[in-house]
């Protein structure tokens, strides 16, 4: 029995065909993650379905019934919510207040609040959905607003409920509480699509799976007899390496970036404490790392954006502590920025302009002050080839690019001078399979040539697949450091999380050294 | 091209509002608009008129849009154009022995410099203390047009009832184009200022950094661009614009400082620069639109019976219907900003 069929759904826009004859089933009371890359079709399909957006050609079945969506208000009367990415809820209202909104209980003439506050707690209690009815919802964090979107939902008596990428915006523990409500859900008979890019959480969740790649239905199958491997390669239409990456093979390695008992404080709190480190040429030294210990502000001490108030930052053996942003990008330190959009990037920039940021003063792009406008535009027409980045031309505004072609833009500007340390942060963050793939070829492809790259990222996979040394920080400190085939990923969660060994329970750790 | 038809729709919009509310009020649009047409273009007198009015909205204008791009909100023309007035004023009566070319030149530029300092006093104190410029510029506005009416009042004061200096001599005169009209050579300084400002964006390093700090601060500390130096050079640079305002005006229209002279050509400045998107040559075409409008106001004063306050309601219009697409764009982009971390939509 499917409780959702589309058949032969074509949407086209302007100059792209969104959705190209497309088939689409759900079985009733399944997770259905919808696969694809970003721009692959995934949310207009799912727009479709949800009335936002009419089809030029296809049918739609629900429950076995050919049905004509025209706007969302059939479709929440045919039982299909759909949980946006950016929640449709009014801050300044209670959570009882917004789960009932249009469809509100009234007492006579007047709005039943205690009737929904009512409502809303019944529904918590019966789906394990923790909220409080009478906060406004102002106050609540990310996730439990989206605990909120999803009561709106089953008030509104959804059987078939879409998720957009509900895992974007939340954070891991999030994660895992989402993914609870959503099997119990499932045990209570509702049928749910969930729209991603993200495998493991499809692997882990779904009972199948539909991959979408530009436009196409590529294949649905069965979560229990595929592999990650298998998705990956449907995403992007080649095969995807999730091998480790081969340890450096490059013969003489001398220290080429070393931190000595560096401190920082904000606020007058330690936020690095007493941090030593070092990466020698020709090596990755994988940071892992809960988010929030240290990690940014490690960065910041390498580029310049902060100094350290004491202990000293190395560069081949010259003491660059206390140097300046510009002073650090012209001794070789090249910076990958863990926040592109905020850090690394001009949107509004051309992403020829954007390829020189940070070393628009080298005698190659000026001359007394002067831009030279012919070299610029070689060097990024040449970037834009060699690194790949998909755009009209050179002189695309870079907010109008996907985030791997982002990142790419960054990536390049940083490779393409010559760095001599390169500071690699949360590299492949929101990117696509596809880009994470190559982003990975050029961090190995700069360690073959010599040069030190740290690499600091949140993904424990990635830390595993590139590193050469893998070192843990916890609360400002590096508590473990060794060749990365010296941890097994419990070990490094464990570090991770406490700052300790699995086996040692009470003890302080010395393991900086 | 298509940010160029959004923008004359906006503007046709606005005078079609403009008129249906002269049309509710009881006046003949269509006869309130001729005579505005008629009183900025209808003739030689009309034309030099509207070029005349247009010359310090183009200086101001431009003014504004250059610290705009830099991220820099200078409401302060006013009274950096007040400082300019009255240096250039000075430099004309106390200054007599050098060629009168040279002289004109000396006035320029001493008036851009004290205008420079005088907004350069609102760069520094954003970059030190954190001061925002907003506050700052309006507070030196109230004591620059303090300062030179004191001085015009009382130890610069020529003879006479009227609270104005001495006239500069004949030979540093800006000249006249179509005498007796009042568009002076001026009017080339000003397009030159805004060639050399688009240049200025486009072509050098200092450009280049000041347009990096205006879209995102925080990615250019990170390129290495040093935010204070530049915050400053964006600042001066537009005082040193708005002060030539006031420099011209005295050297090409009045011929001595006068208190008051400005009809808030300062502030007219801001809205000629968002018409513009704050884009150096299109300063040029949207100060002739205001210029325009202030040019066939009397016109329209003299023909018809429609009040002149139309004419700033016009500008209000124009302001409001220009502005909002540019405002609800920015809102998007903020709200996408807020909550969305990497997806399609």
């Amino acid at each position: 029995m499917y409780a959702v069929e589309m058949h032969g759904i074509t949407k086209r826009f302007a100059n792209t065909t969104a959705n190209d004859s497309v088939t689409f089933t759900v079985k009733s009371g399944e997770i259905h993650s919808l696969l694809g890359e970003n721009g692959a079709g995934k949310t207009t399909l799912m727009k479709i379905l949800y009335g936002l957006q009419q089809p030029d050609e296809g049918e739609i079945r629900i429950n076995g019934v050919t049905r004509q969506i025209d706007n969302p208000s059939v479709a929440i009367k045919l039982g299909i919510a759909m949980v946006h990415q950016h929640f449709m809820l009014i801050d300044s209202l209670t959570v009882a207040e917004n789960v009932v909104l249009g469809y509100e209980k009234r007492k006579g003439w007047l709005f039943d609040m205690a009737g929904a506050v009512q409502a809303v707690e019944q529904l918590s209690e019966t789906y394990g959905l923790k909220v409080n009815p009478r906060q406004s919802v102002g106050e609540l964090p990310v996730g439990t607003k989206q605990r909120v979107e999803i009561l709106k939902a089953l008030y509104r008596q959804a059987d078939i409920l879409i998720l957009d990428e509900p895992t974007a915006v939340l954070t891991p523990l999030e994660v895992v509480e989402l993914f609870r409500v959503l099997r119990e859900l499932k045990q209570a008979g509702k049928t749910i699509i969930i729209i991603t890019h993200k495998l493991n959480e499809t692997m882990d969740l779904a009972d199948r799976a539909t991959v979408l790649r530009g436009g196409k239905n590529v294949g649905t199958v069965n979560i229990s007899e595929t592999s990650p491997a298998q998705l990956a390669e449907m995403m992007v239409g080649r095969k995807i390496s999730f091998d480790q990456a081969p340890l450096s093979a490059y013969p003489n390695r001398t220290k080429l970036l070393e931190i000595r008992n560096g401190i920082l404080r904000k606020h007058h709190v330690p936020v690095l404490n007493g941090i030593s480190l070092e990466v020698n040429g020709g090596e990755i030294l994988g940071i892992a790392g809960v988010e929030g210990n240290g990690q940014t502000e490690l960065i910041e001490a390498i580029t310049g954006l902060s100094s350290l108030d004491e202990g000293q930052v190395l560069l081949a053996g010259r003491d660059i502590t206390k140097q300046s942003p510009v002073q650090m990008i012209e001794s070789g330190i090249g910076h990958i920025p863990e926040d592109r959009n905020k850090l690394g990037l001009v949107g509004e920039f051309s992403i020829r302009d954007n390829l020189i940021l940070g070393y628009h003063n080298r005698p190659s792009f000026q001359r007394f002050k002067l831009l030279k406008v012919n070299n610029i535009k070689r060097h990024a027409a040449q970037l834009r080839k060699r690194f790949a980045i998909k755009s009209e031309s050179i002189d695309t505004k870079v907010k109008a690019l996907s985030g791997g072609n982002q990142q790419k833009v960054v990536i390049g500007r940083v490779l393409s001078q010559e760095p001599i340390v390169i500071i690699a942060a949360q590299p492949t963050r929101g990117v696509d399979i596809g880009a994470i793939e190559y982003i990975h070829q050029q961090l190995i492809e700069m360690r073959d040539q010599g040069k030190a790259v740290l690499l600091i990222s949140a993904e424990l996979e990635e830390i595993r697949k590139l590193s050469d040394k893998i070192a843990v920080i916890y609360e400002g400190r590096i508590v473990a450091y060794g060749p990365r085939d010296a941890f097994d990923e419990l070990e490094l969660g464990s570090y991770m999380t406490r700052g300790k060994a699995i086996n040692e329970p009470r003890k302080e750790t010395n393991a900086d050294e | 091209m298509n940010r160029l038809i959004t923008l004359l729709i906006s503007l046709l919009a606005a005078f079609v509002v403009g008129g249906l509310i002269l049309a509710v009020a009881g006046y003949d649009p269509f006869e309130a608009y001729e005579a505005l047409i008629v009183g900025a273009f209808g003739s030689k007198n009309a034309i030099a008129n509207t070029l005349a009015k247009t010359t310090p909205l183009i200086f101001t204008g431009l003014a504004v849009a250059v610290a705009f791009r830099g991220g820099l909100f200078n409401i302060g023309a006013e009274g950096q154009l007040y400082m300019g007035a009255m240096v250039a004023a000075l430099v004309g009566v106390y200054f007599t022995g050098l060629p009168g070319l040279l002289q004109a030149a000396l006035a320029l530029l001493a008036a851009g410099v004290v205008g420079a300092v005088w907004a350069g006093i609102a760069g520094f104190m954003k970059v030190k203390f954190q001061a925002h410029e907003v506050i700052v510029t309006i507070m030196l506005n109230y004591i620059a047009i303090s300062l030179t009416n004191y001085l015009v009042n009382y130890p610069f004061k020529a003879e006479g009832m009227v609270p104005r200096t001495e006239t500069i001599p004949a030979g540093m005169q800006l000249s006249r184009l179509l005498p007796p009209n009042q568009v002076t050579t001026g009017i080339f300084i000003a397009i030159l200022g805004c060639i050399i400002m688009y240049w200025m964006f486009n072509r050098t390093v200092y450009g280049y950094e000041i347009r990096a700090i205006g879209h995102n601060q925080d990615a250019a500390r990170t390129g290495g661009i040093s935010i204070g130096k530049r915050i400053l050079l964006a600042m001066c640079l537009s005082g040193f614009i708005a002060a030539l305002a006031g420099a011209v005006e005295v050297l090409g229209v009045h011929k001595y400082f006068v208190s008051g002279f400005s009809p808030g050509y300062g502030y007219d400045g801001i809205a000629v620069a968002v018409l513009a998107r704050n884009h150096p040559l299109g300063v040029l075409v949207s100060a002739l639109l205001f210029g325009a409008l202030r040019g066939g106001s009397m016109n329209l004063d003299r023909q018809t019976d429609v009040p002149t306050d139309f004419v700033i309601m016009i500008q209000a219009l124009v302001i409001i219907f220009v502005a909002i697409p540019w405002i609800i764009k920015k809102v998007k982009l903020m709200r996408k900003r807020g909550n969305s971390v990497g997806s399609q939509s």
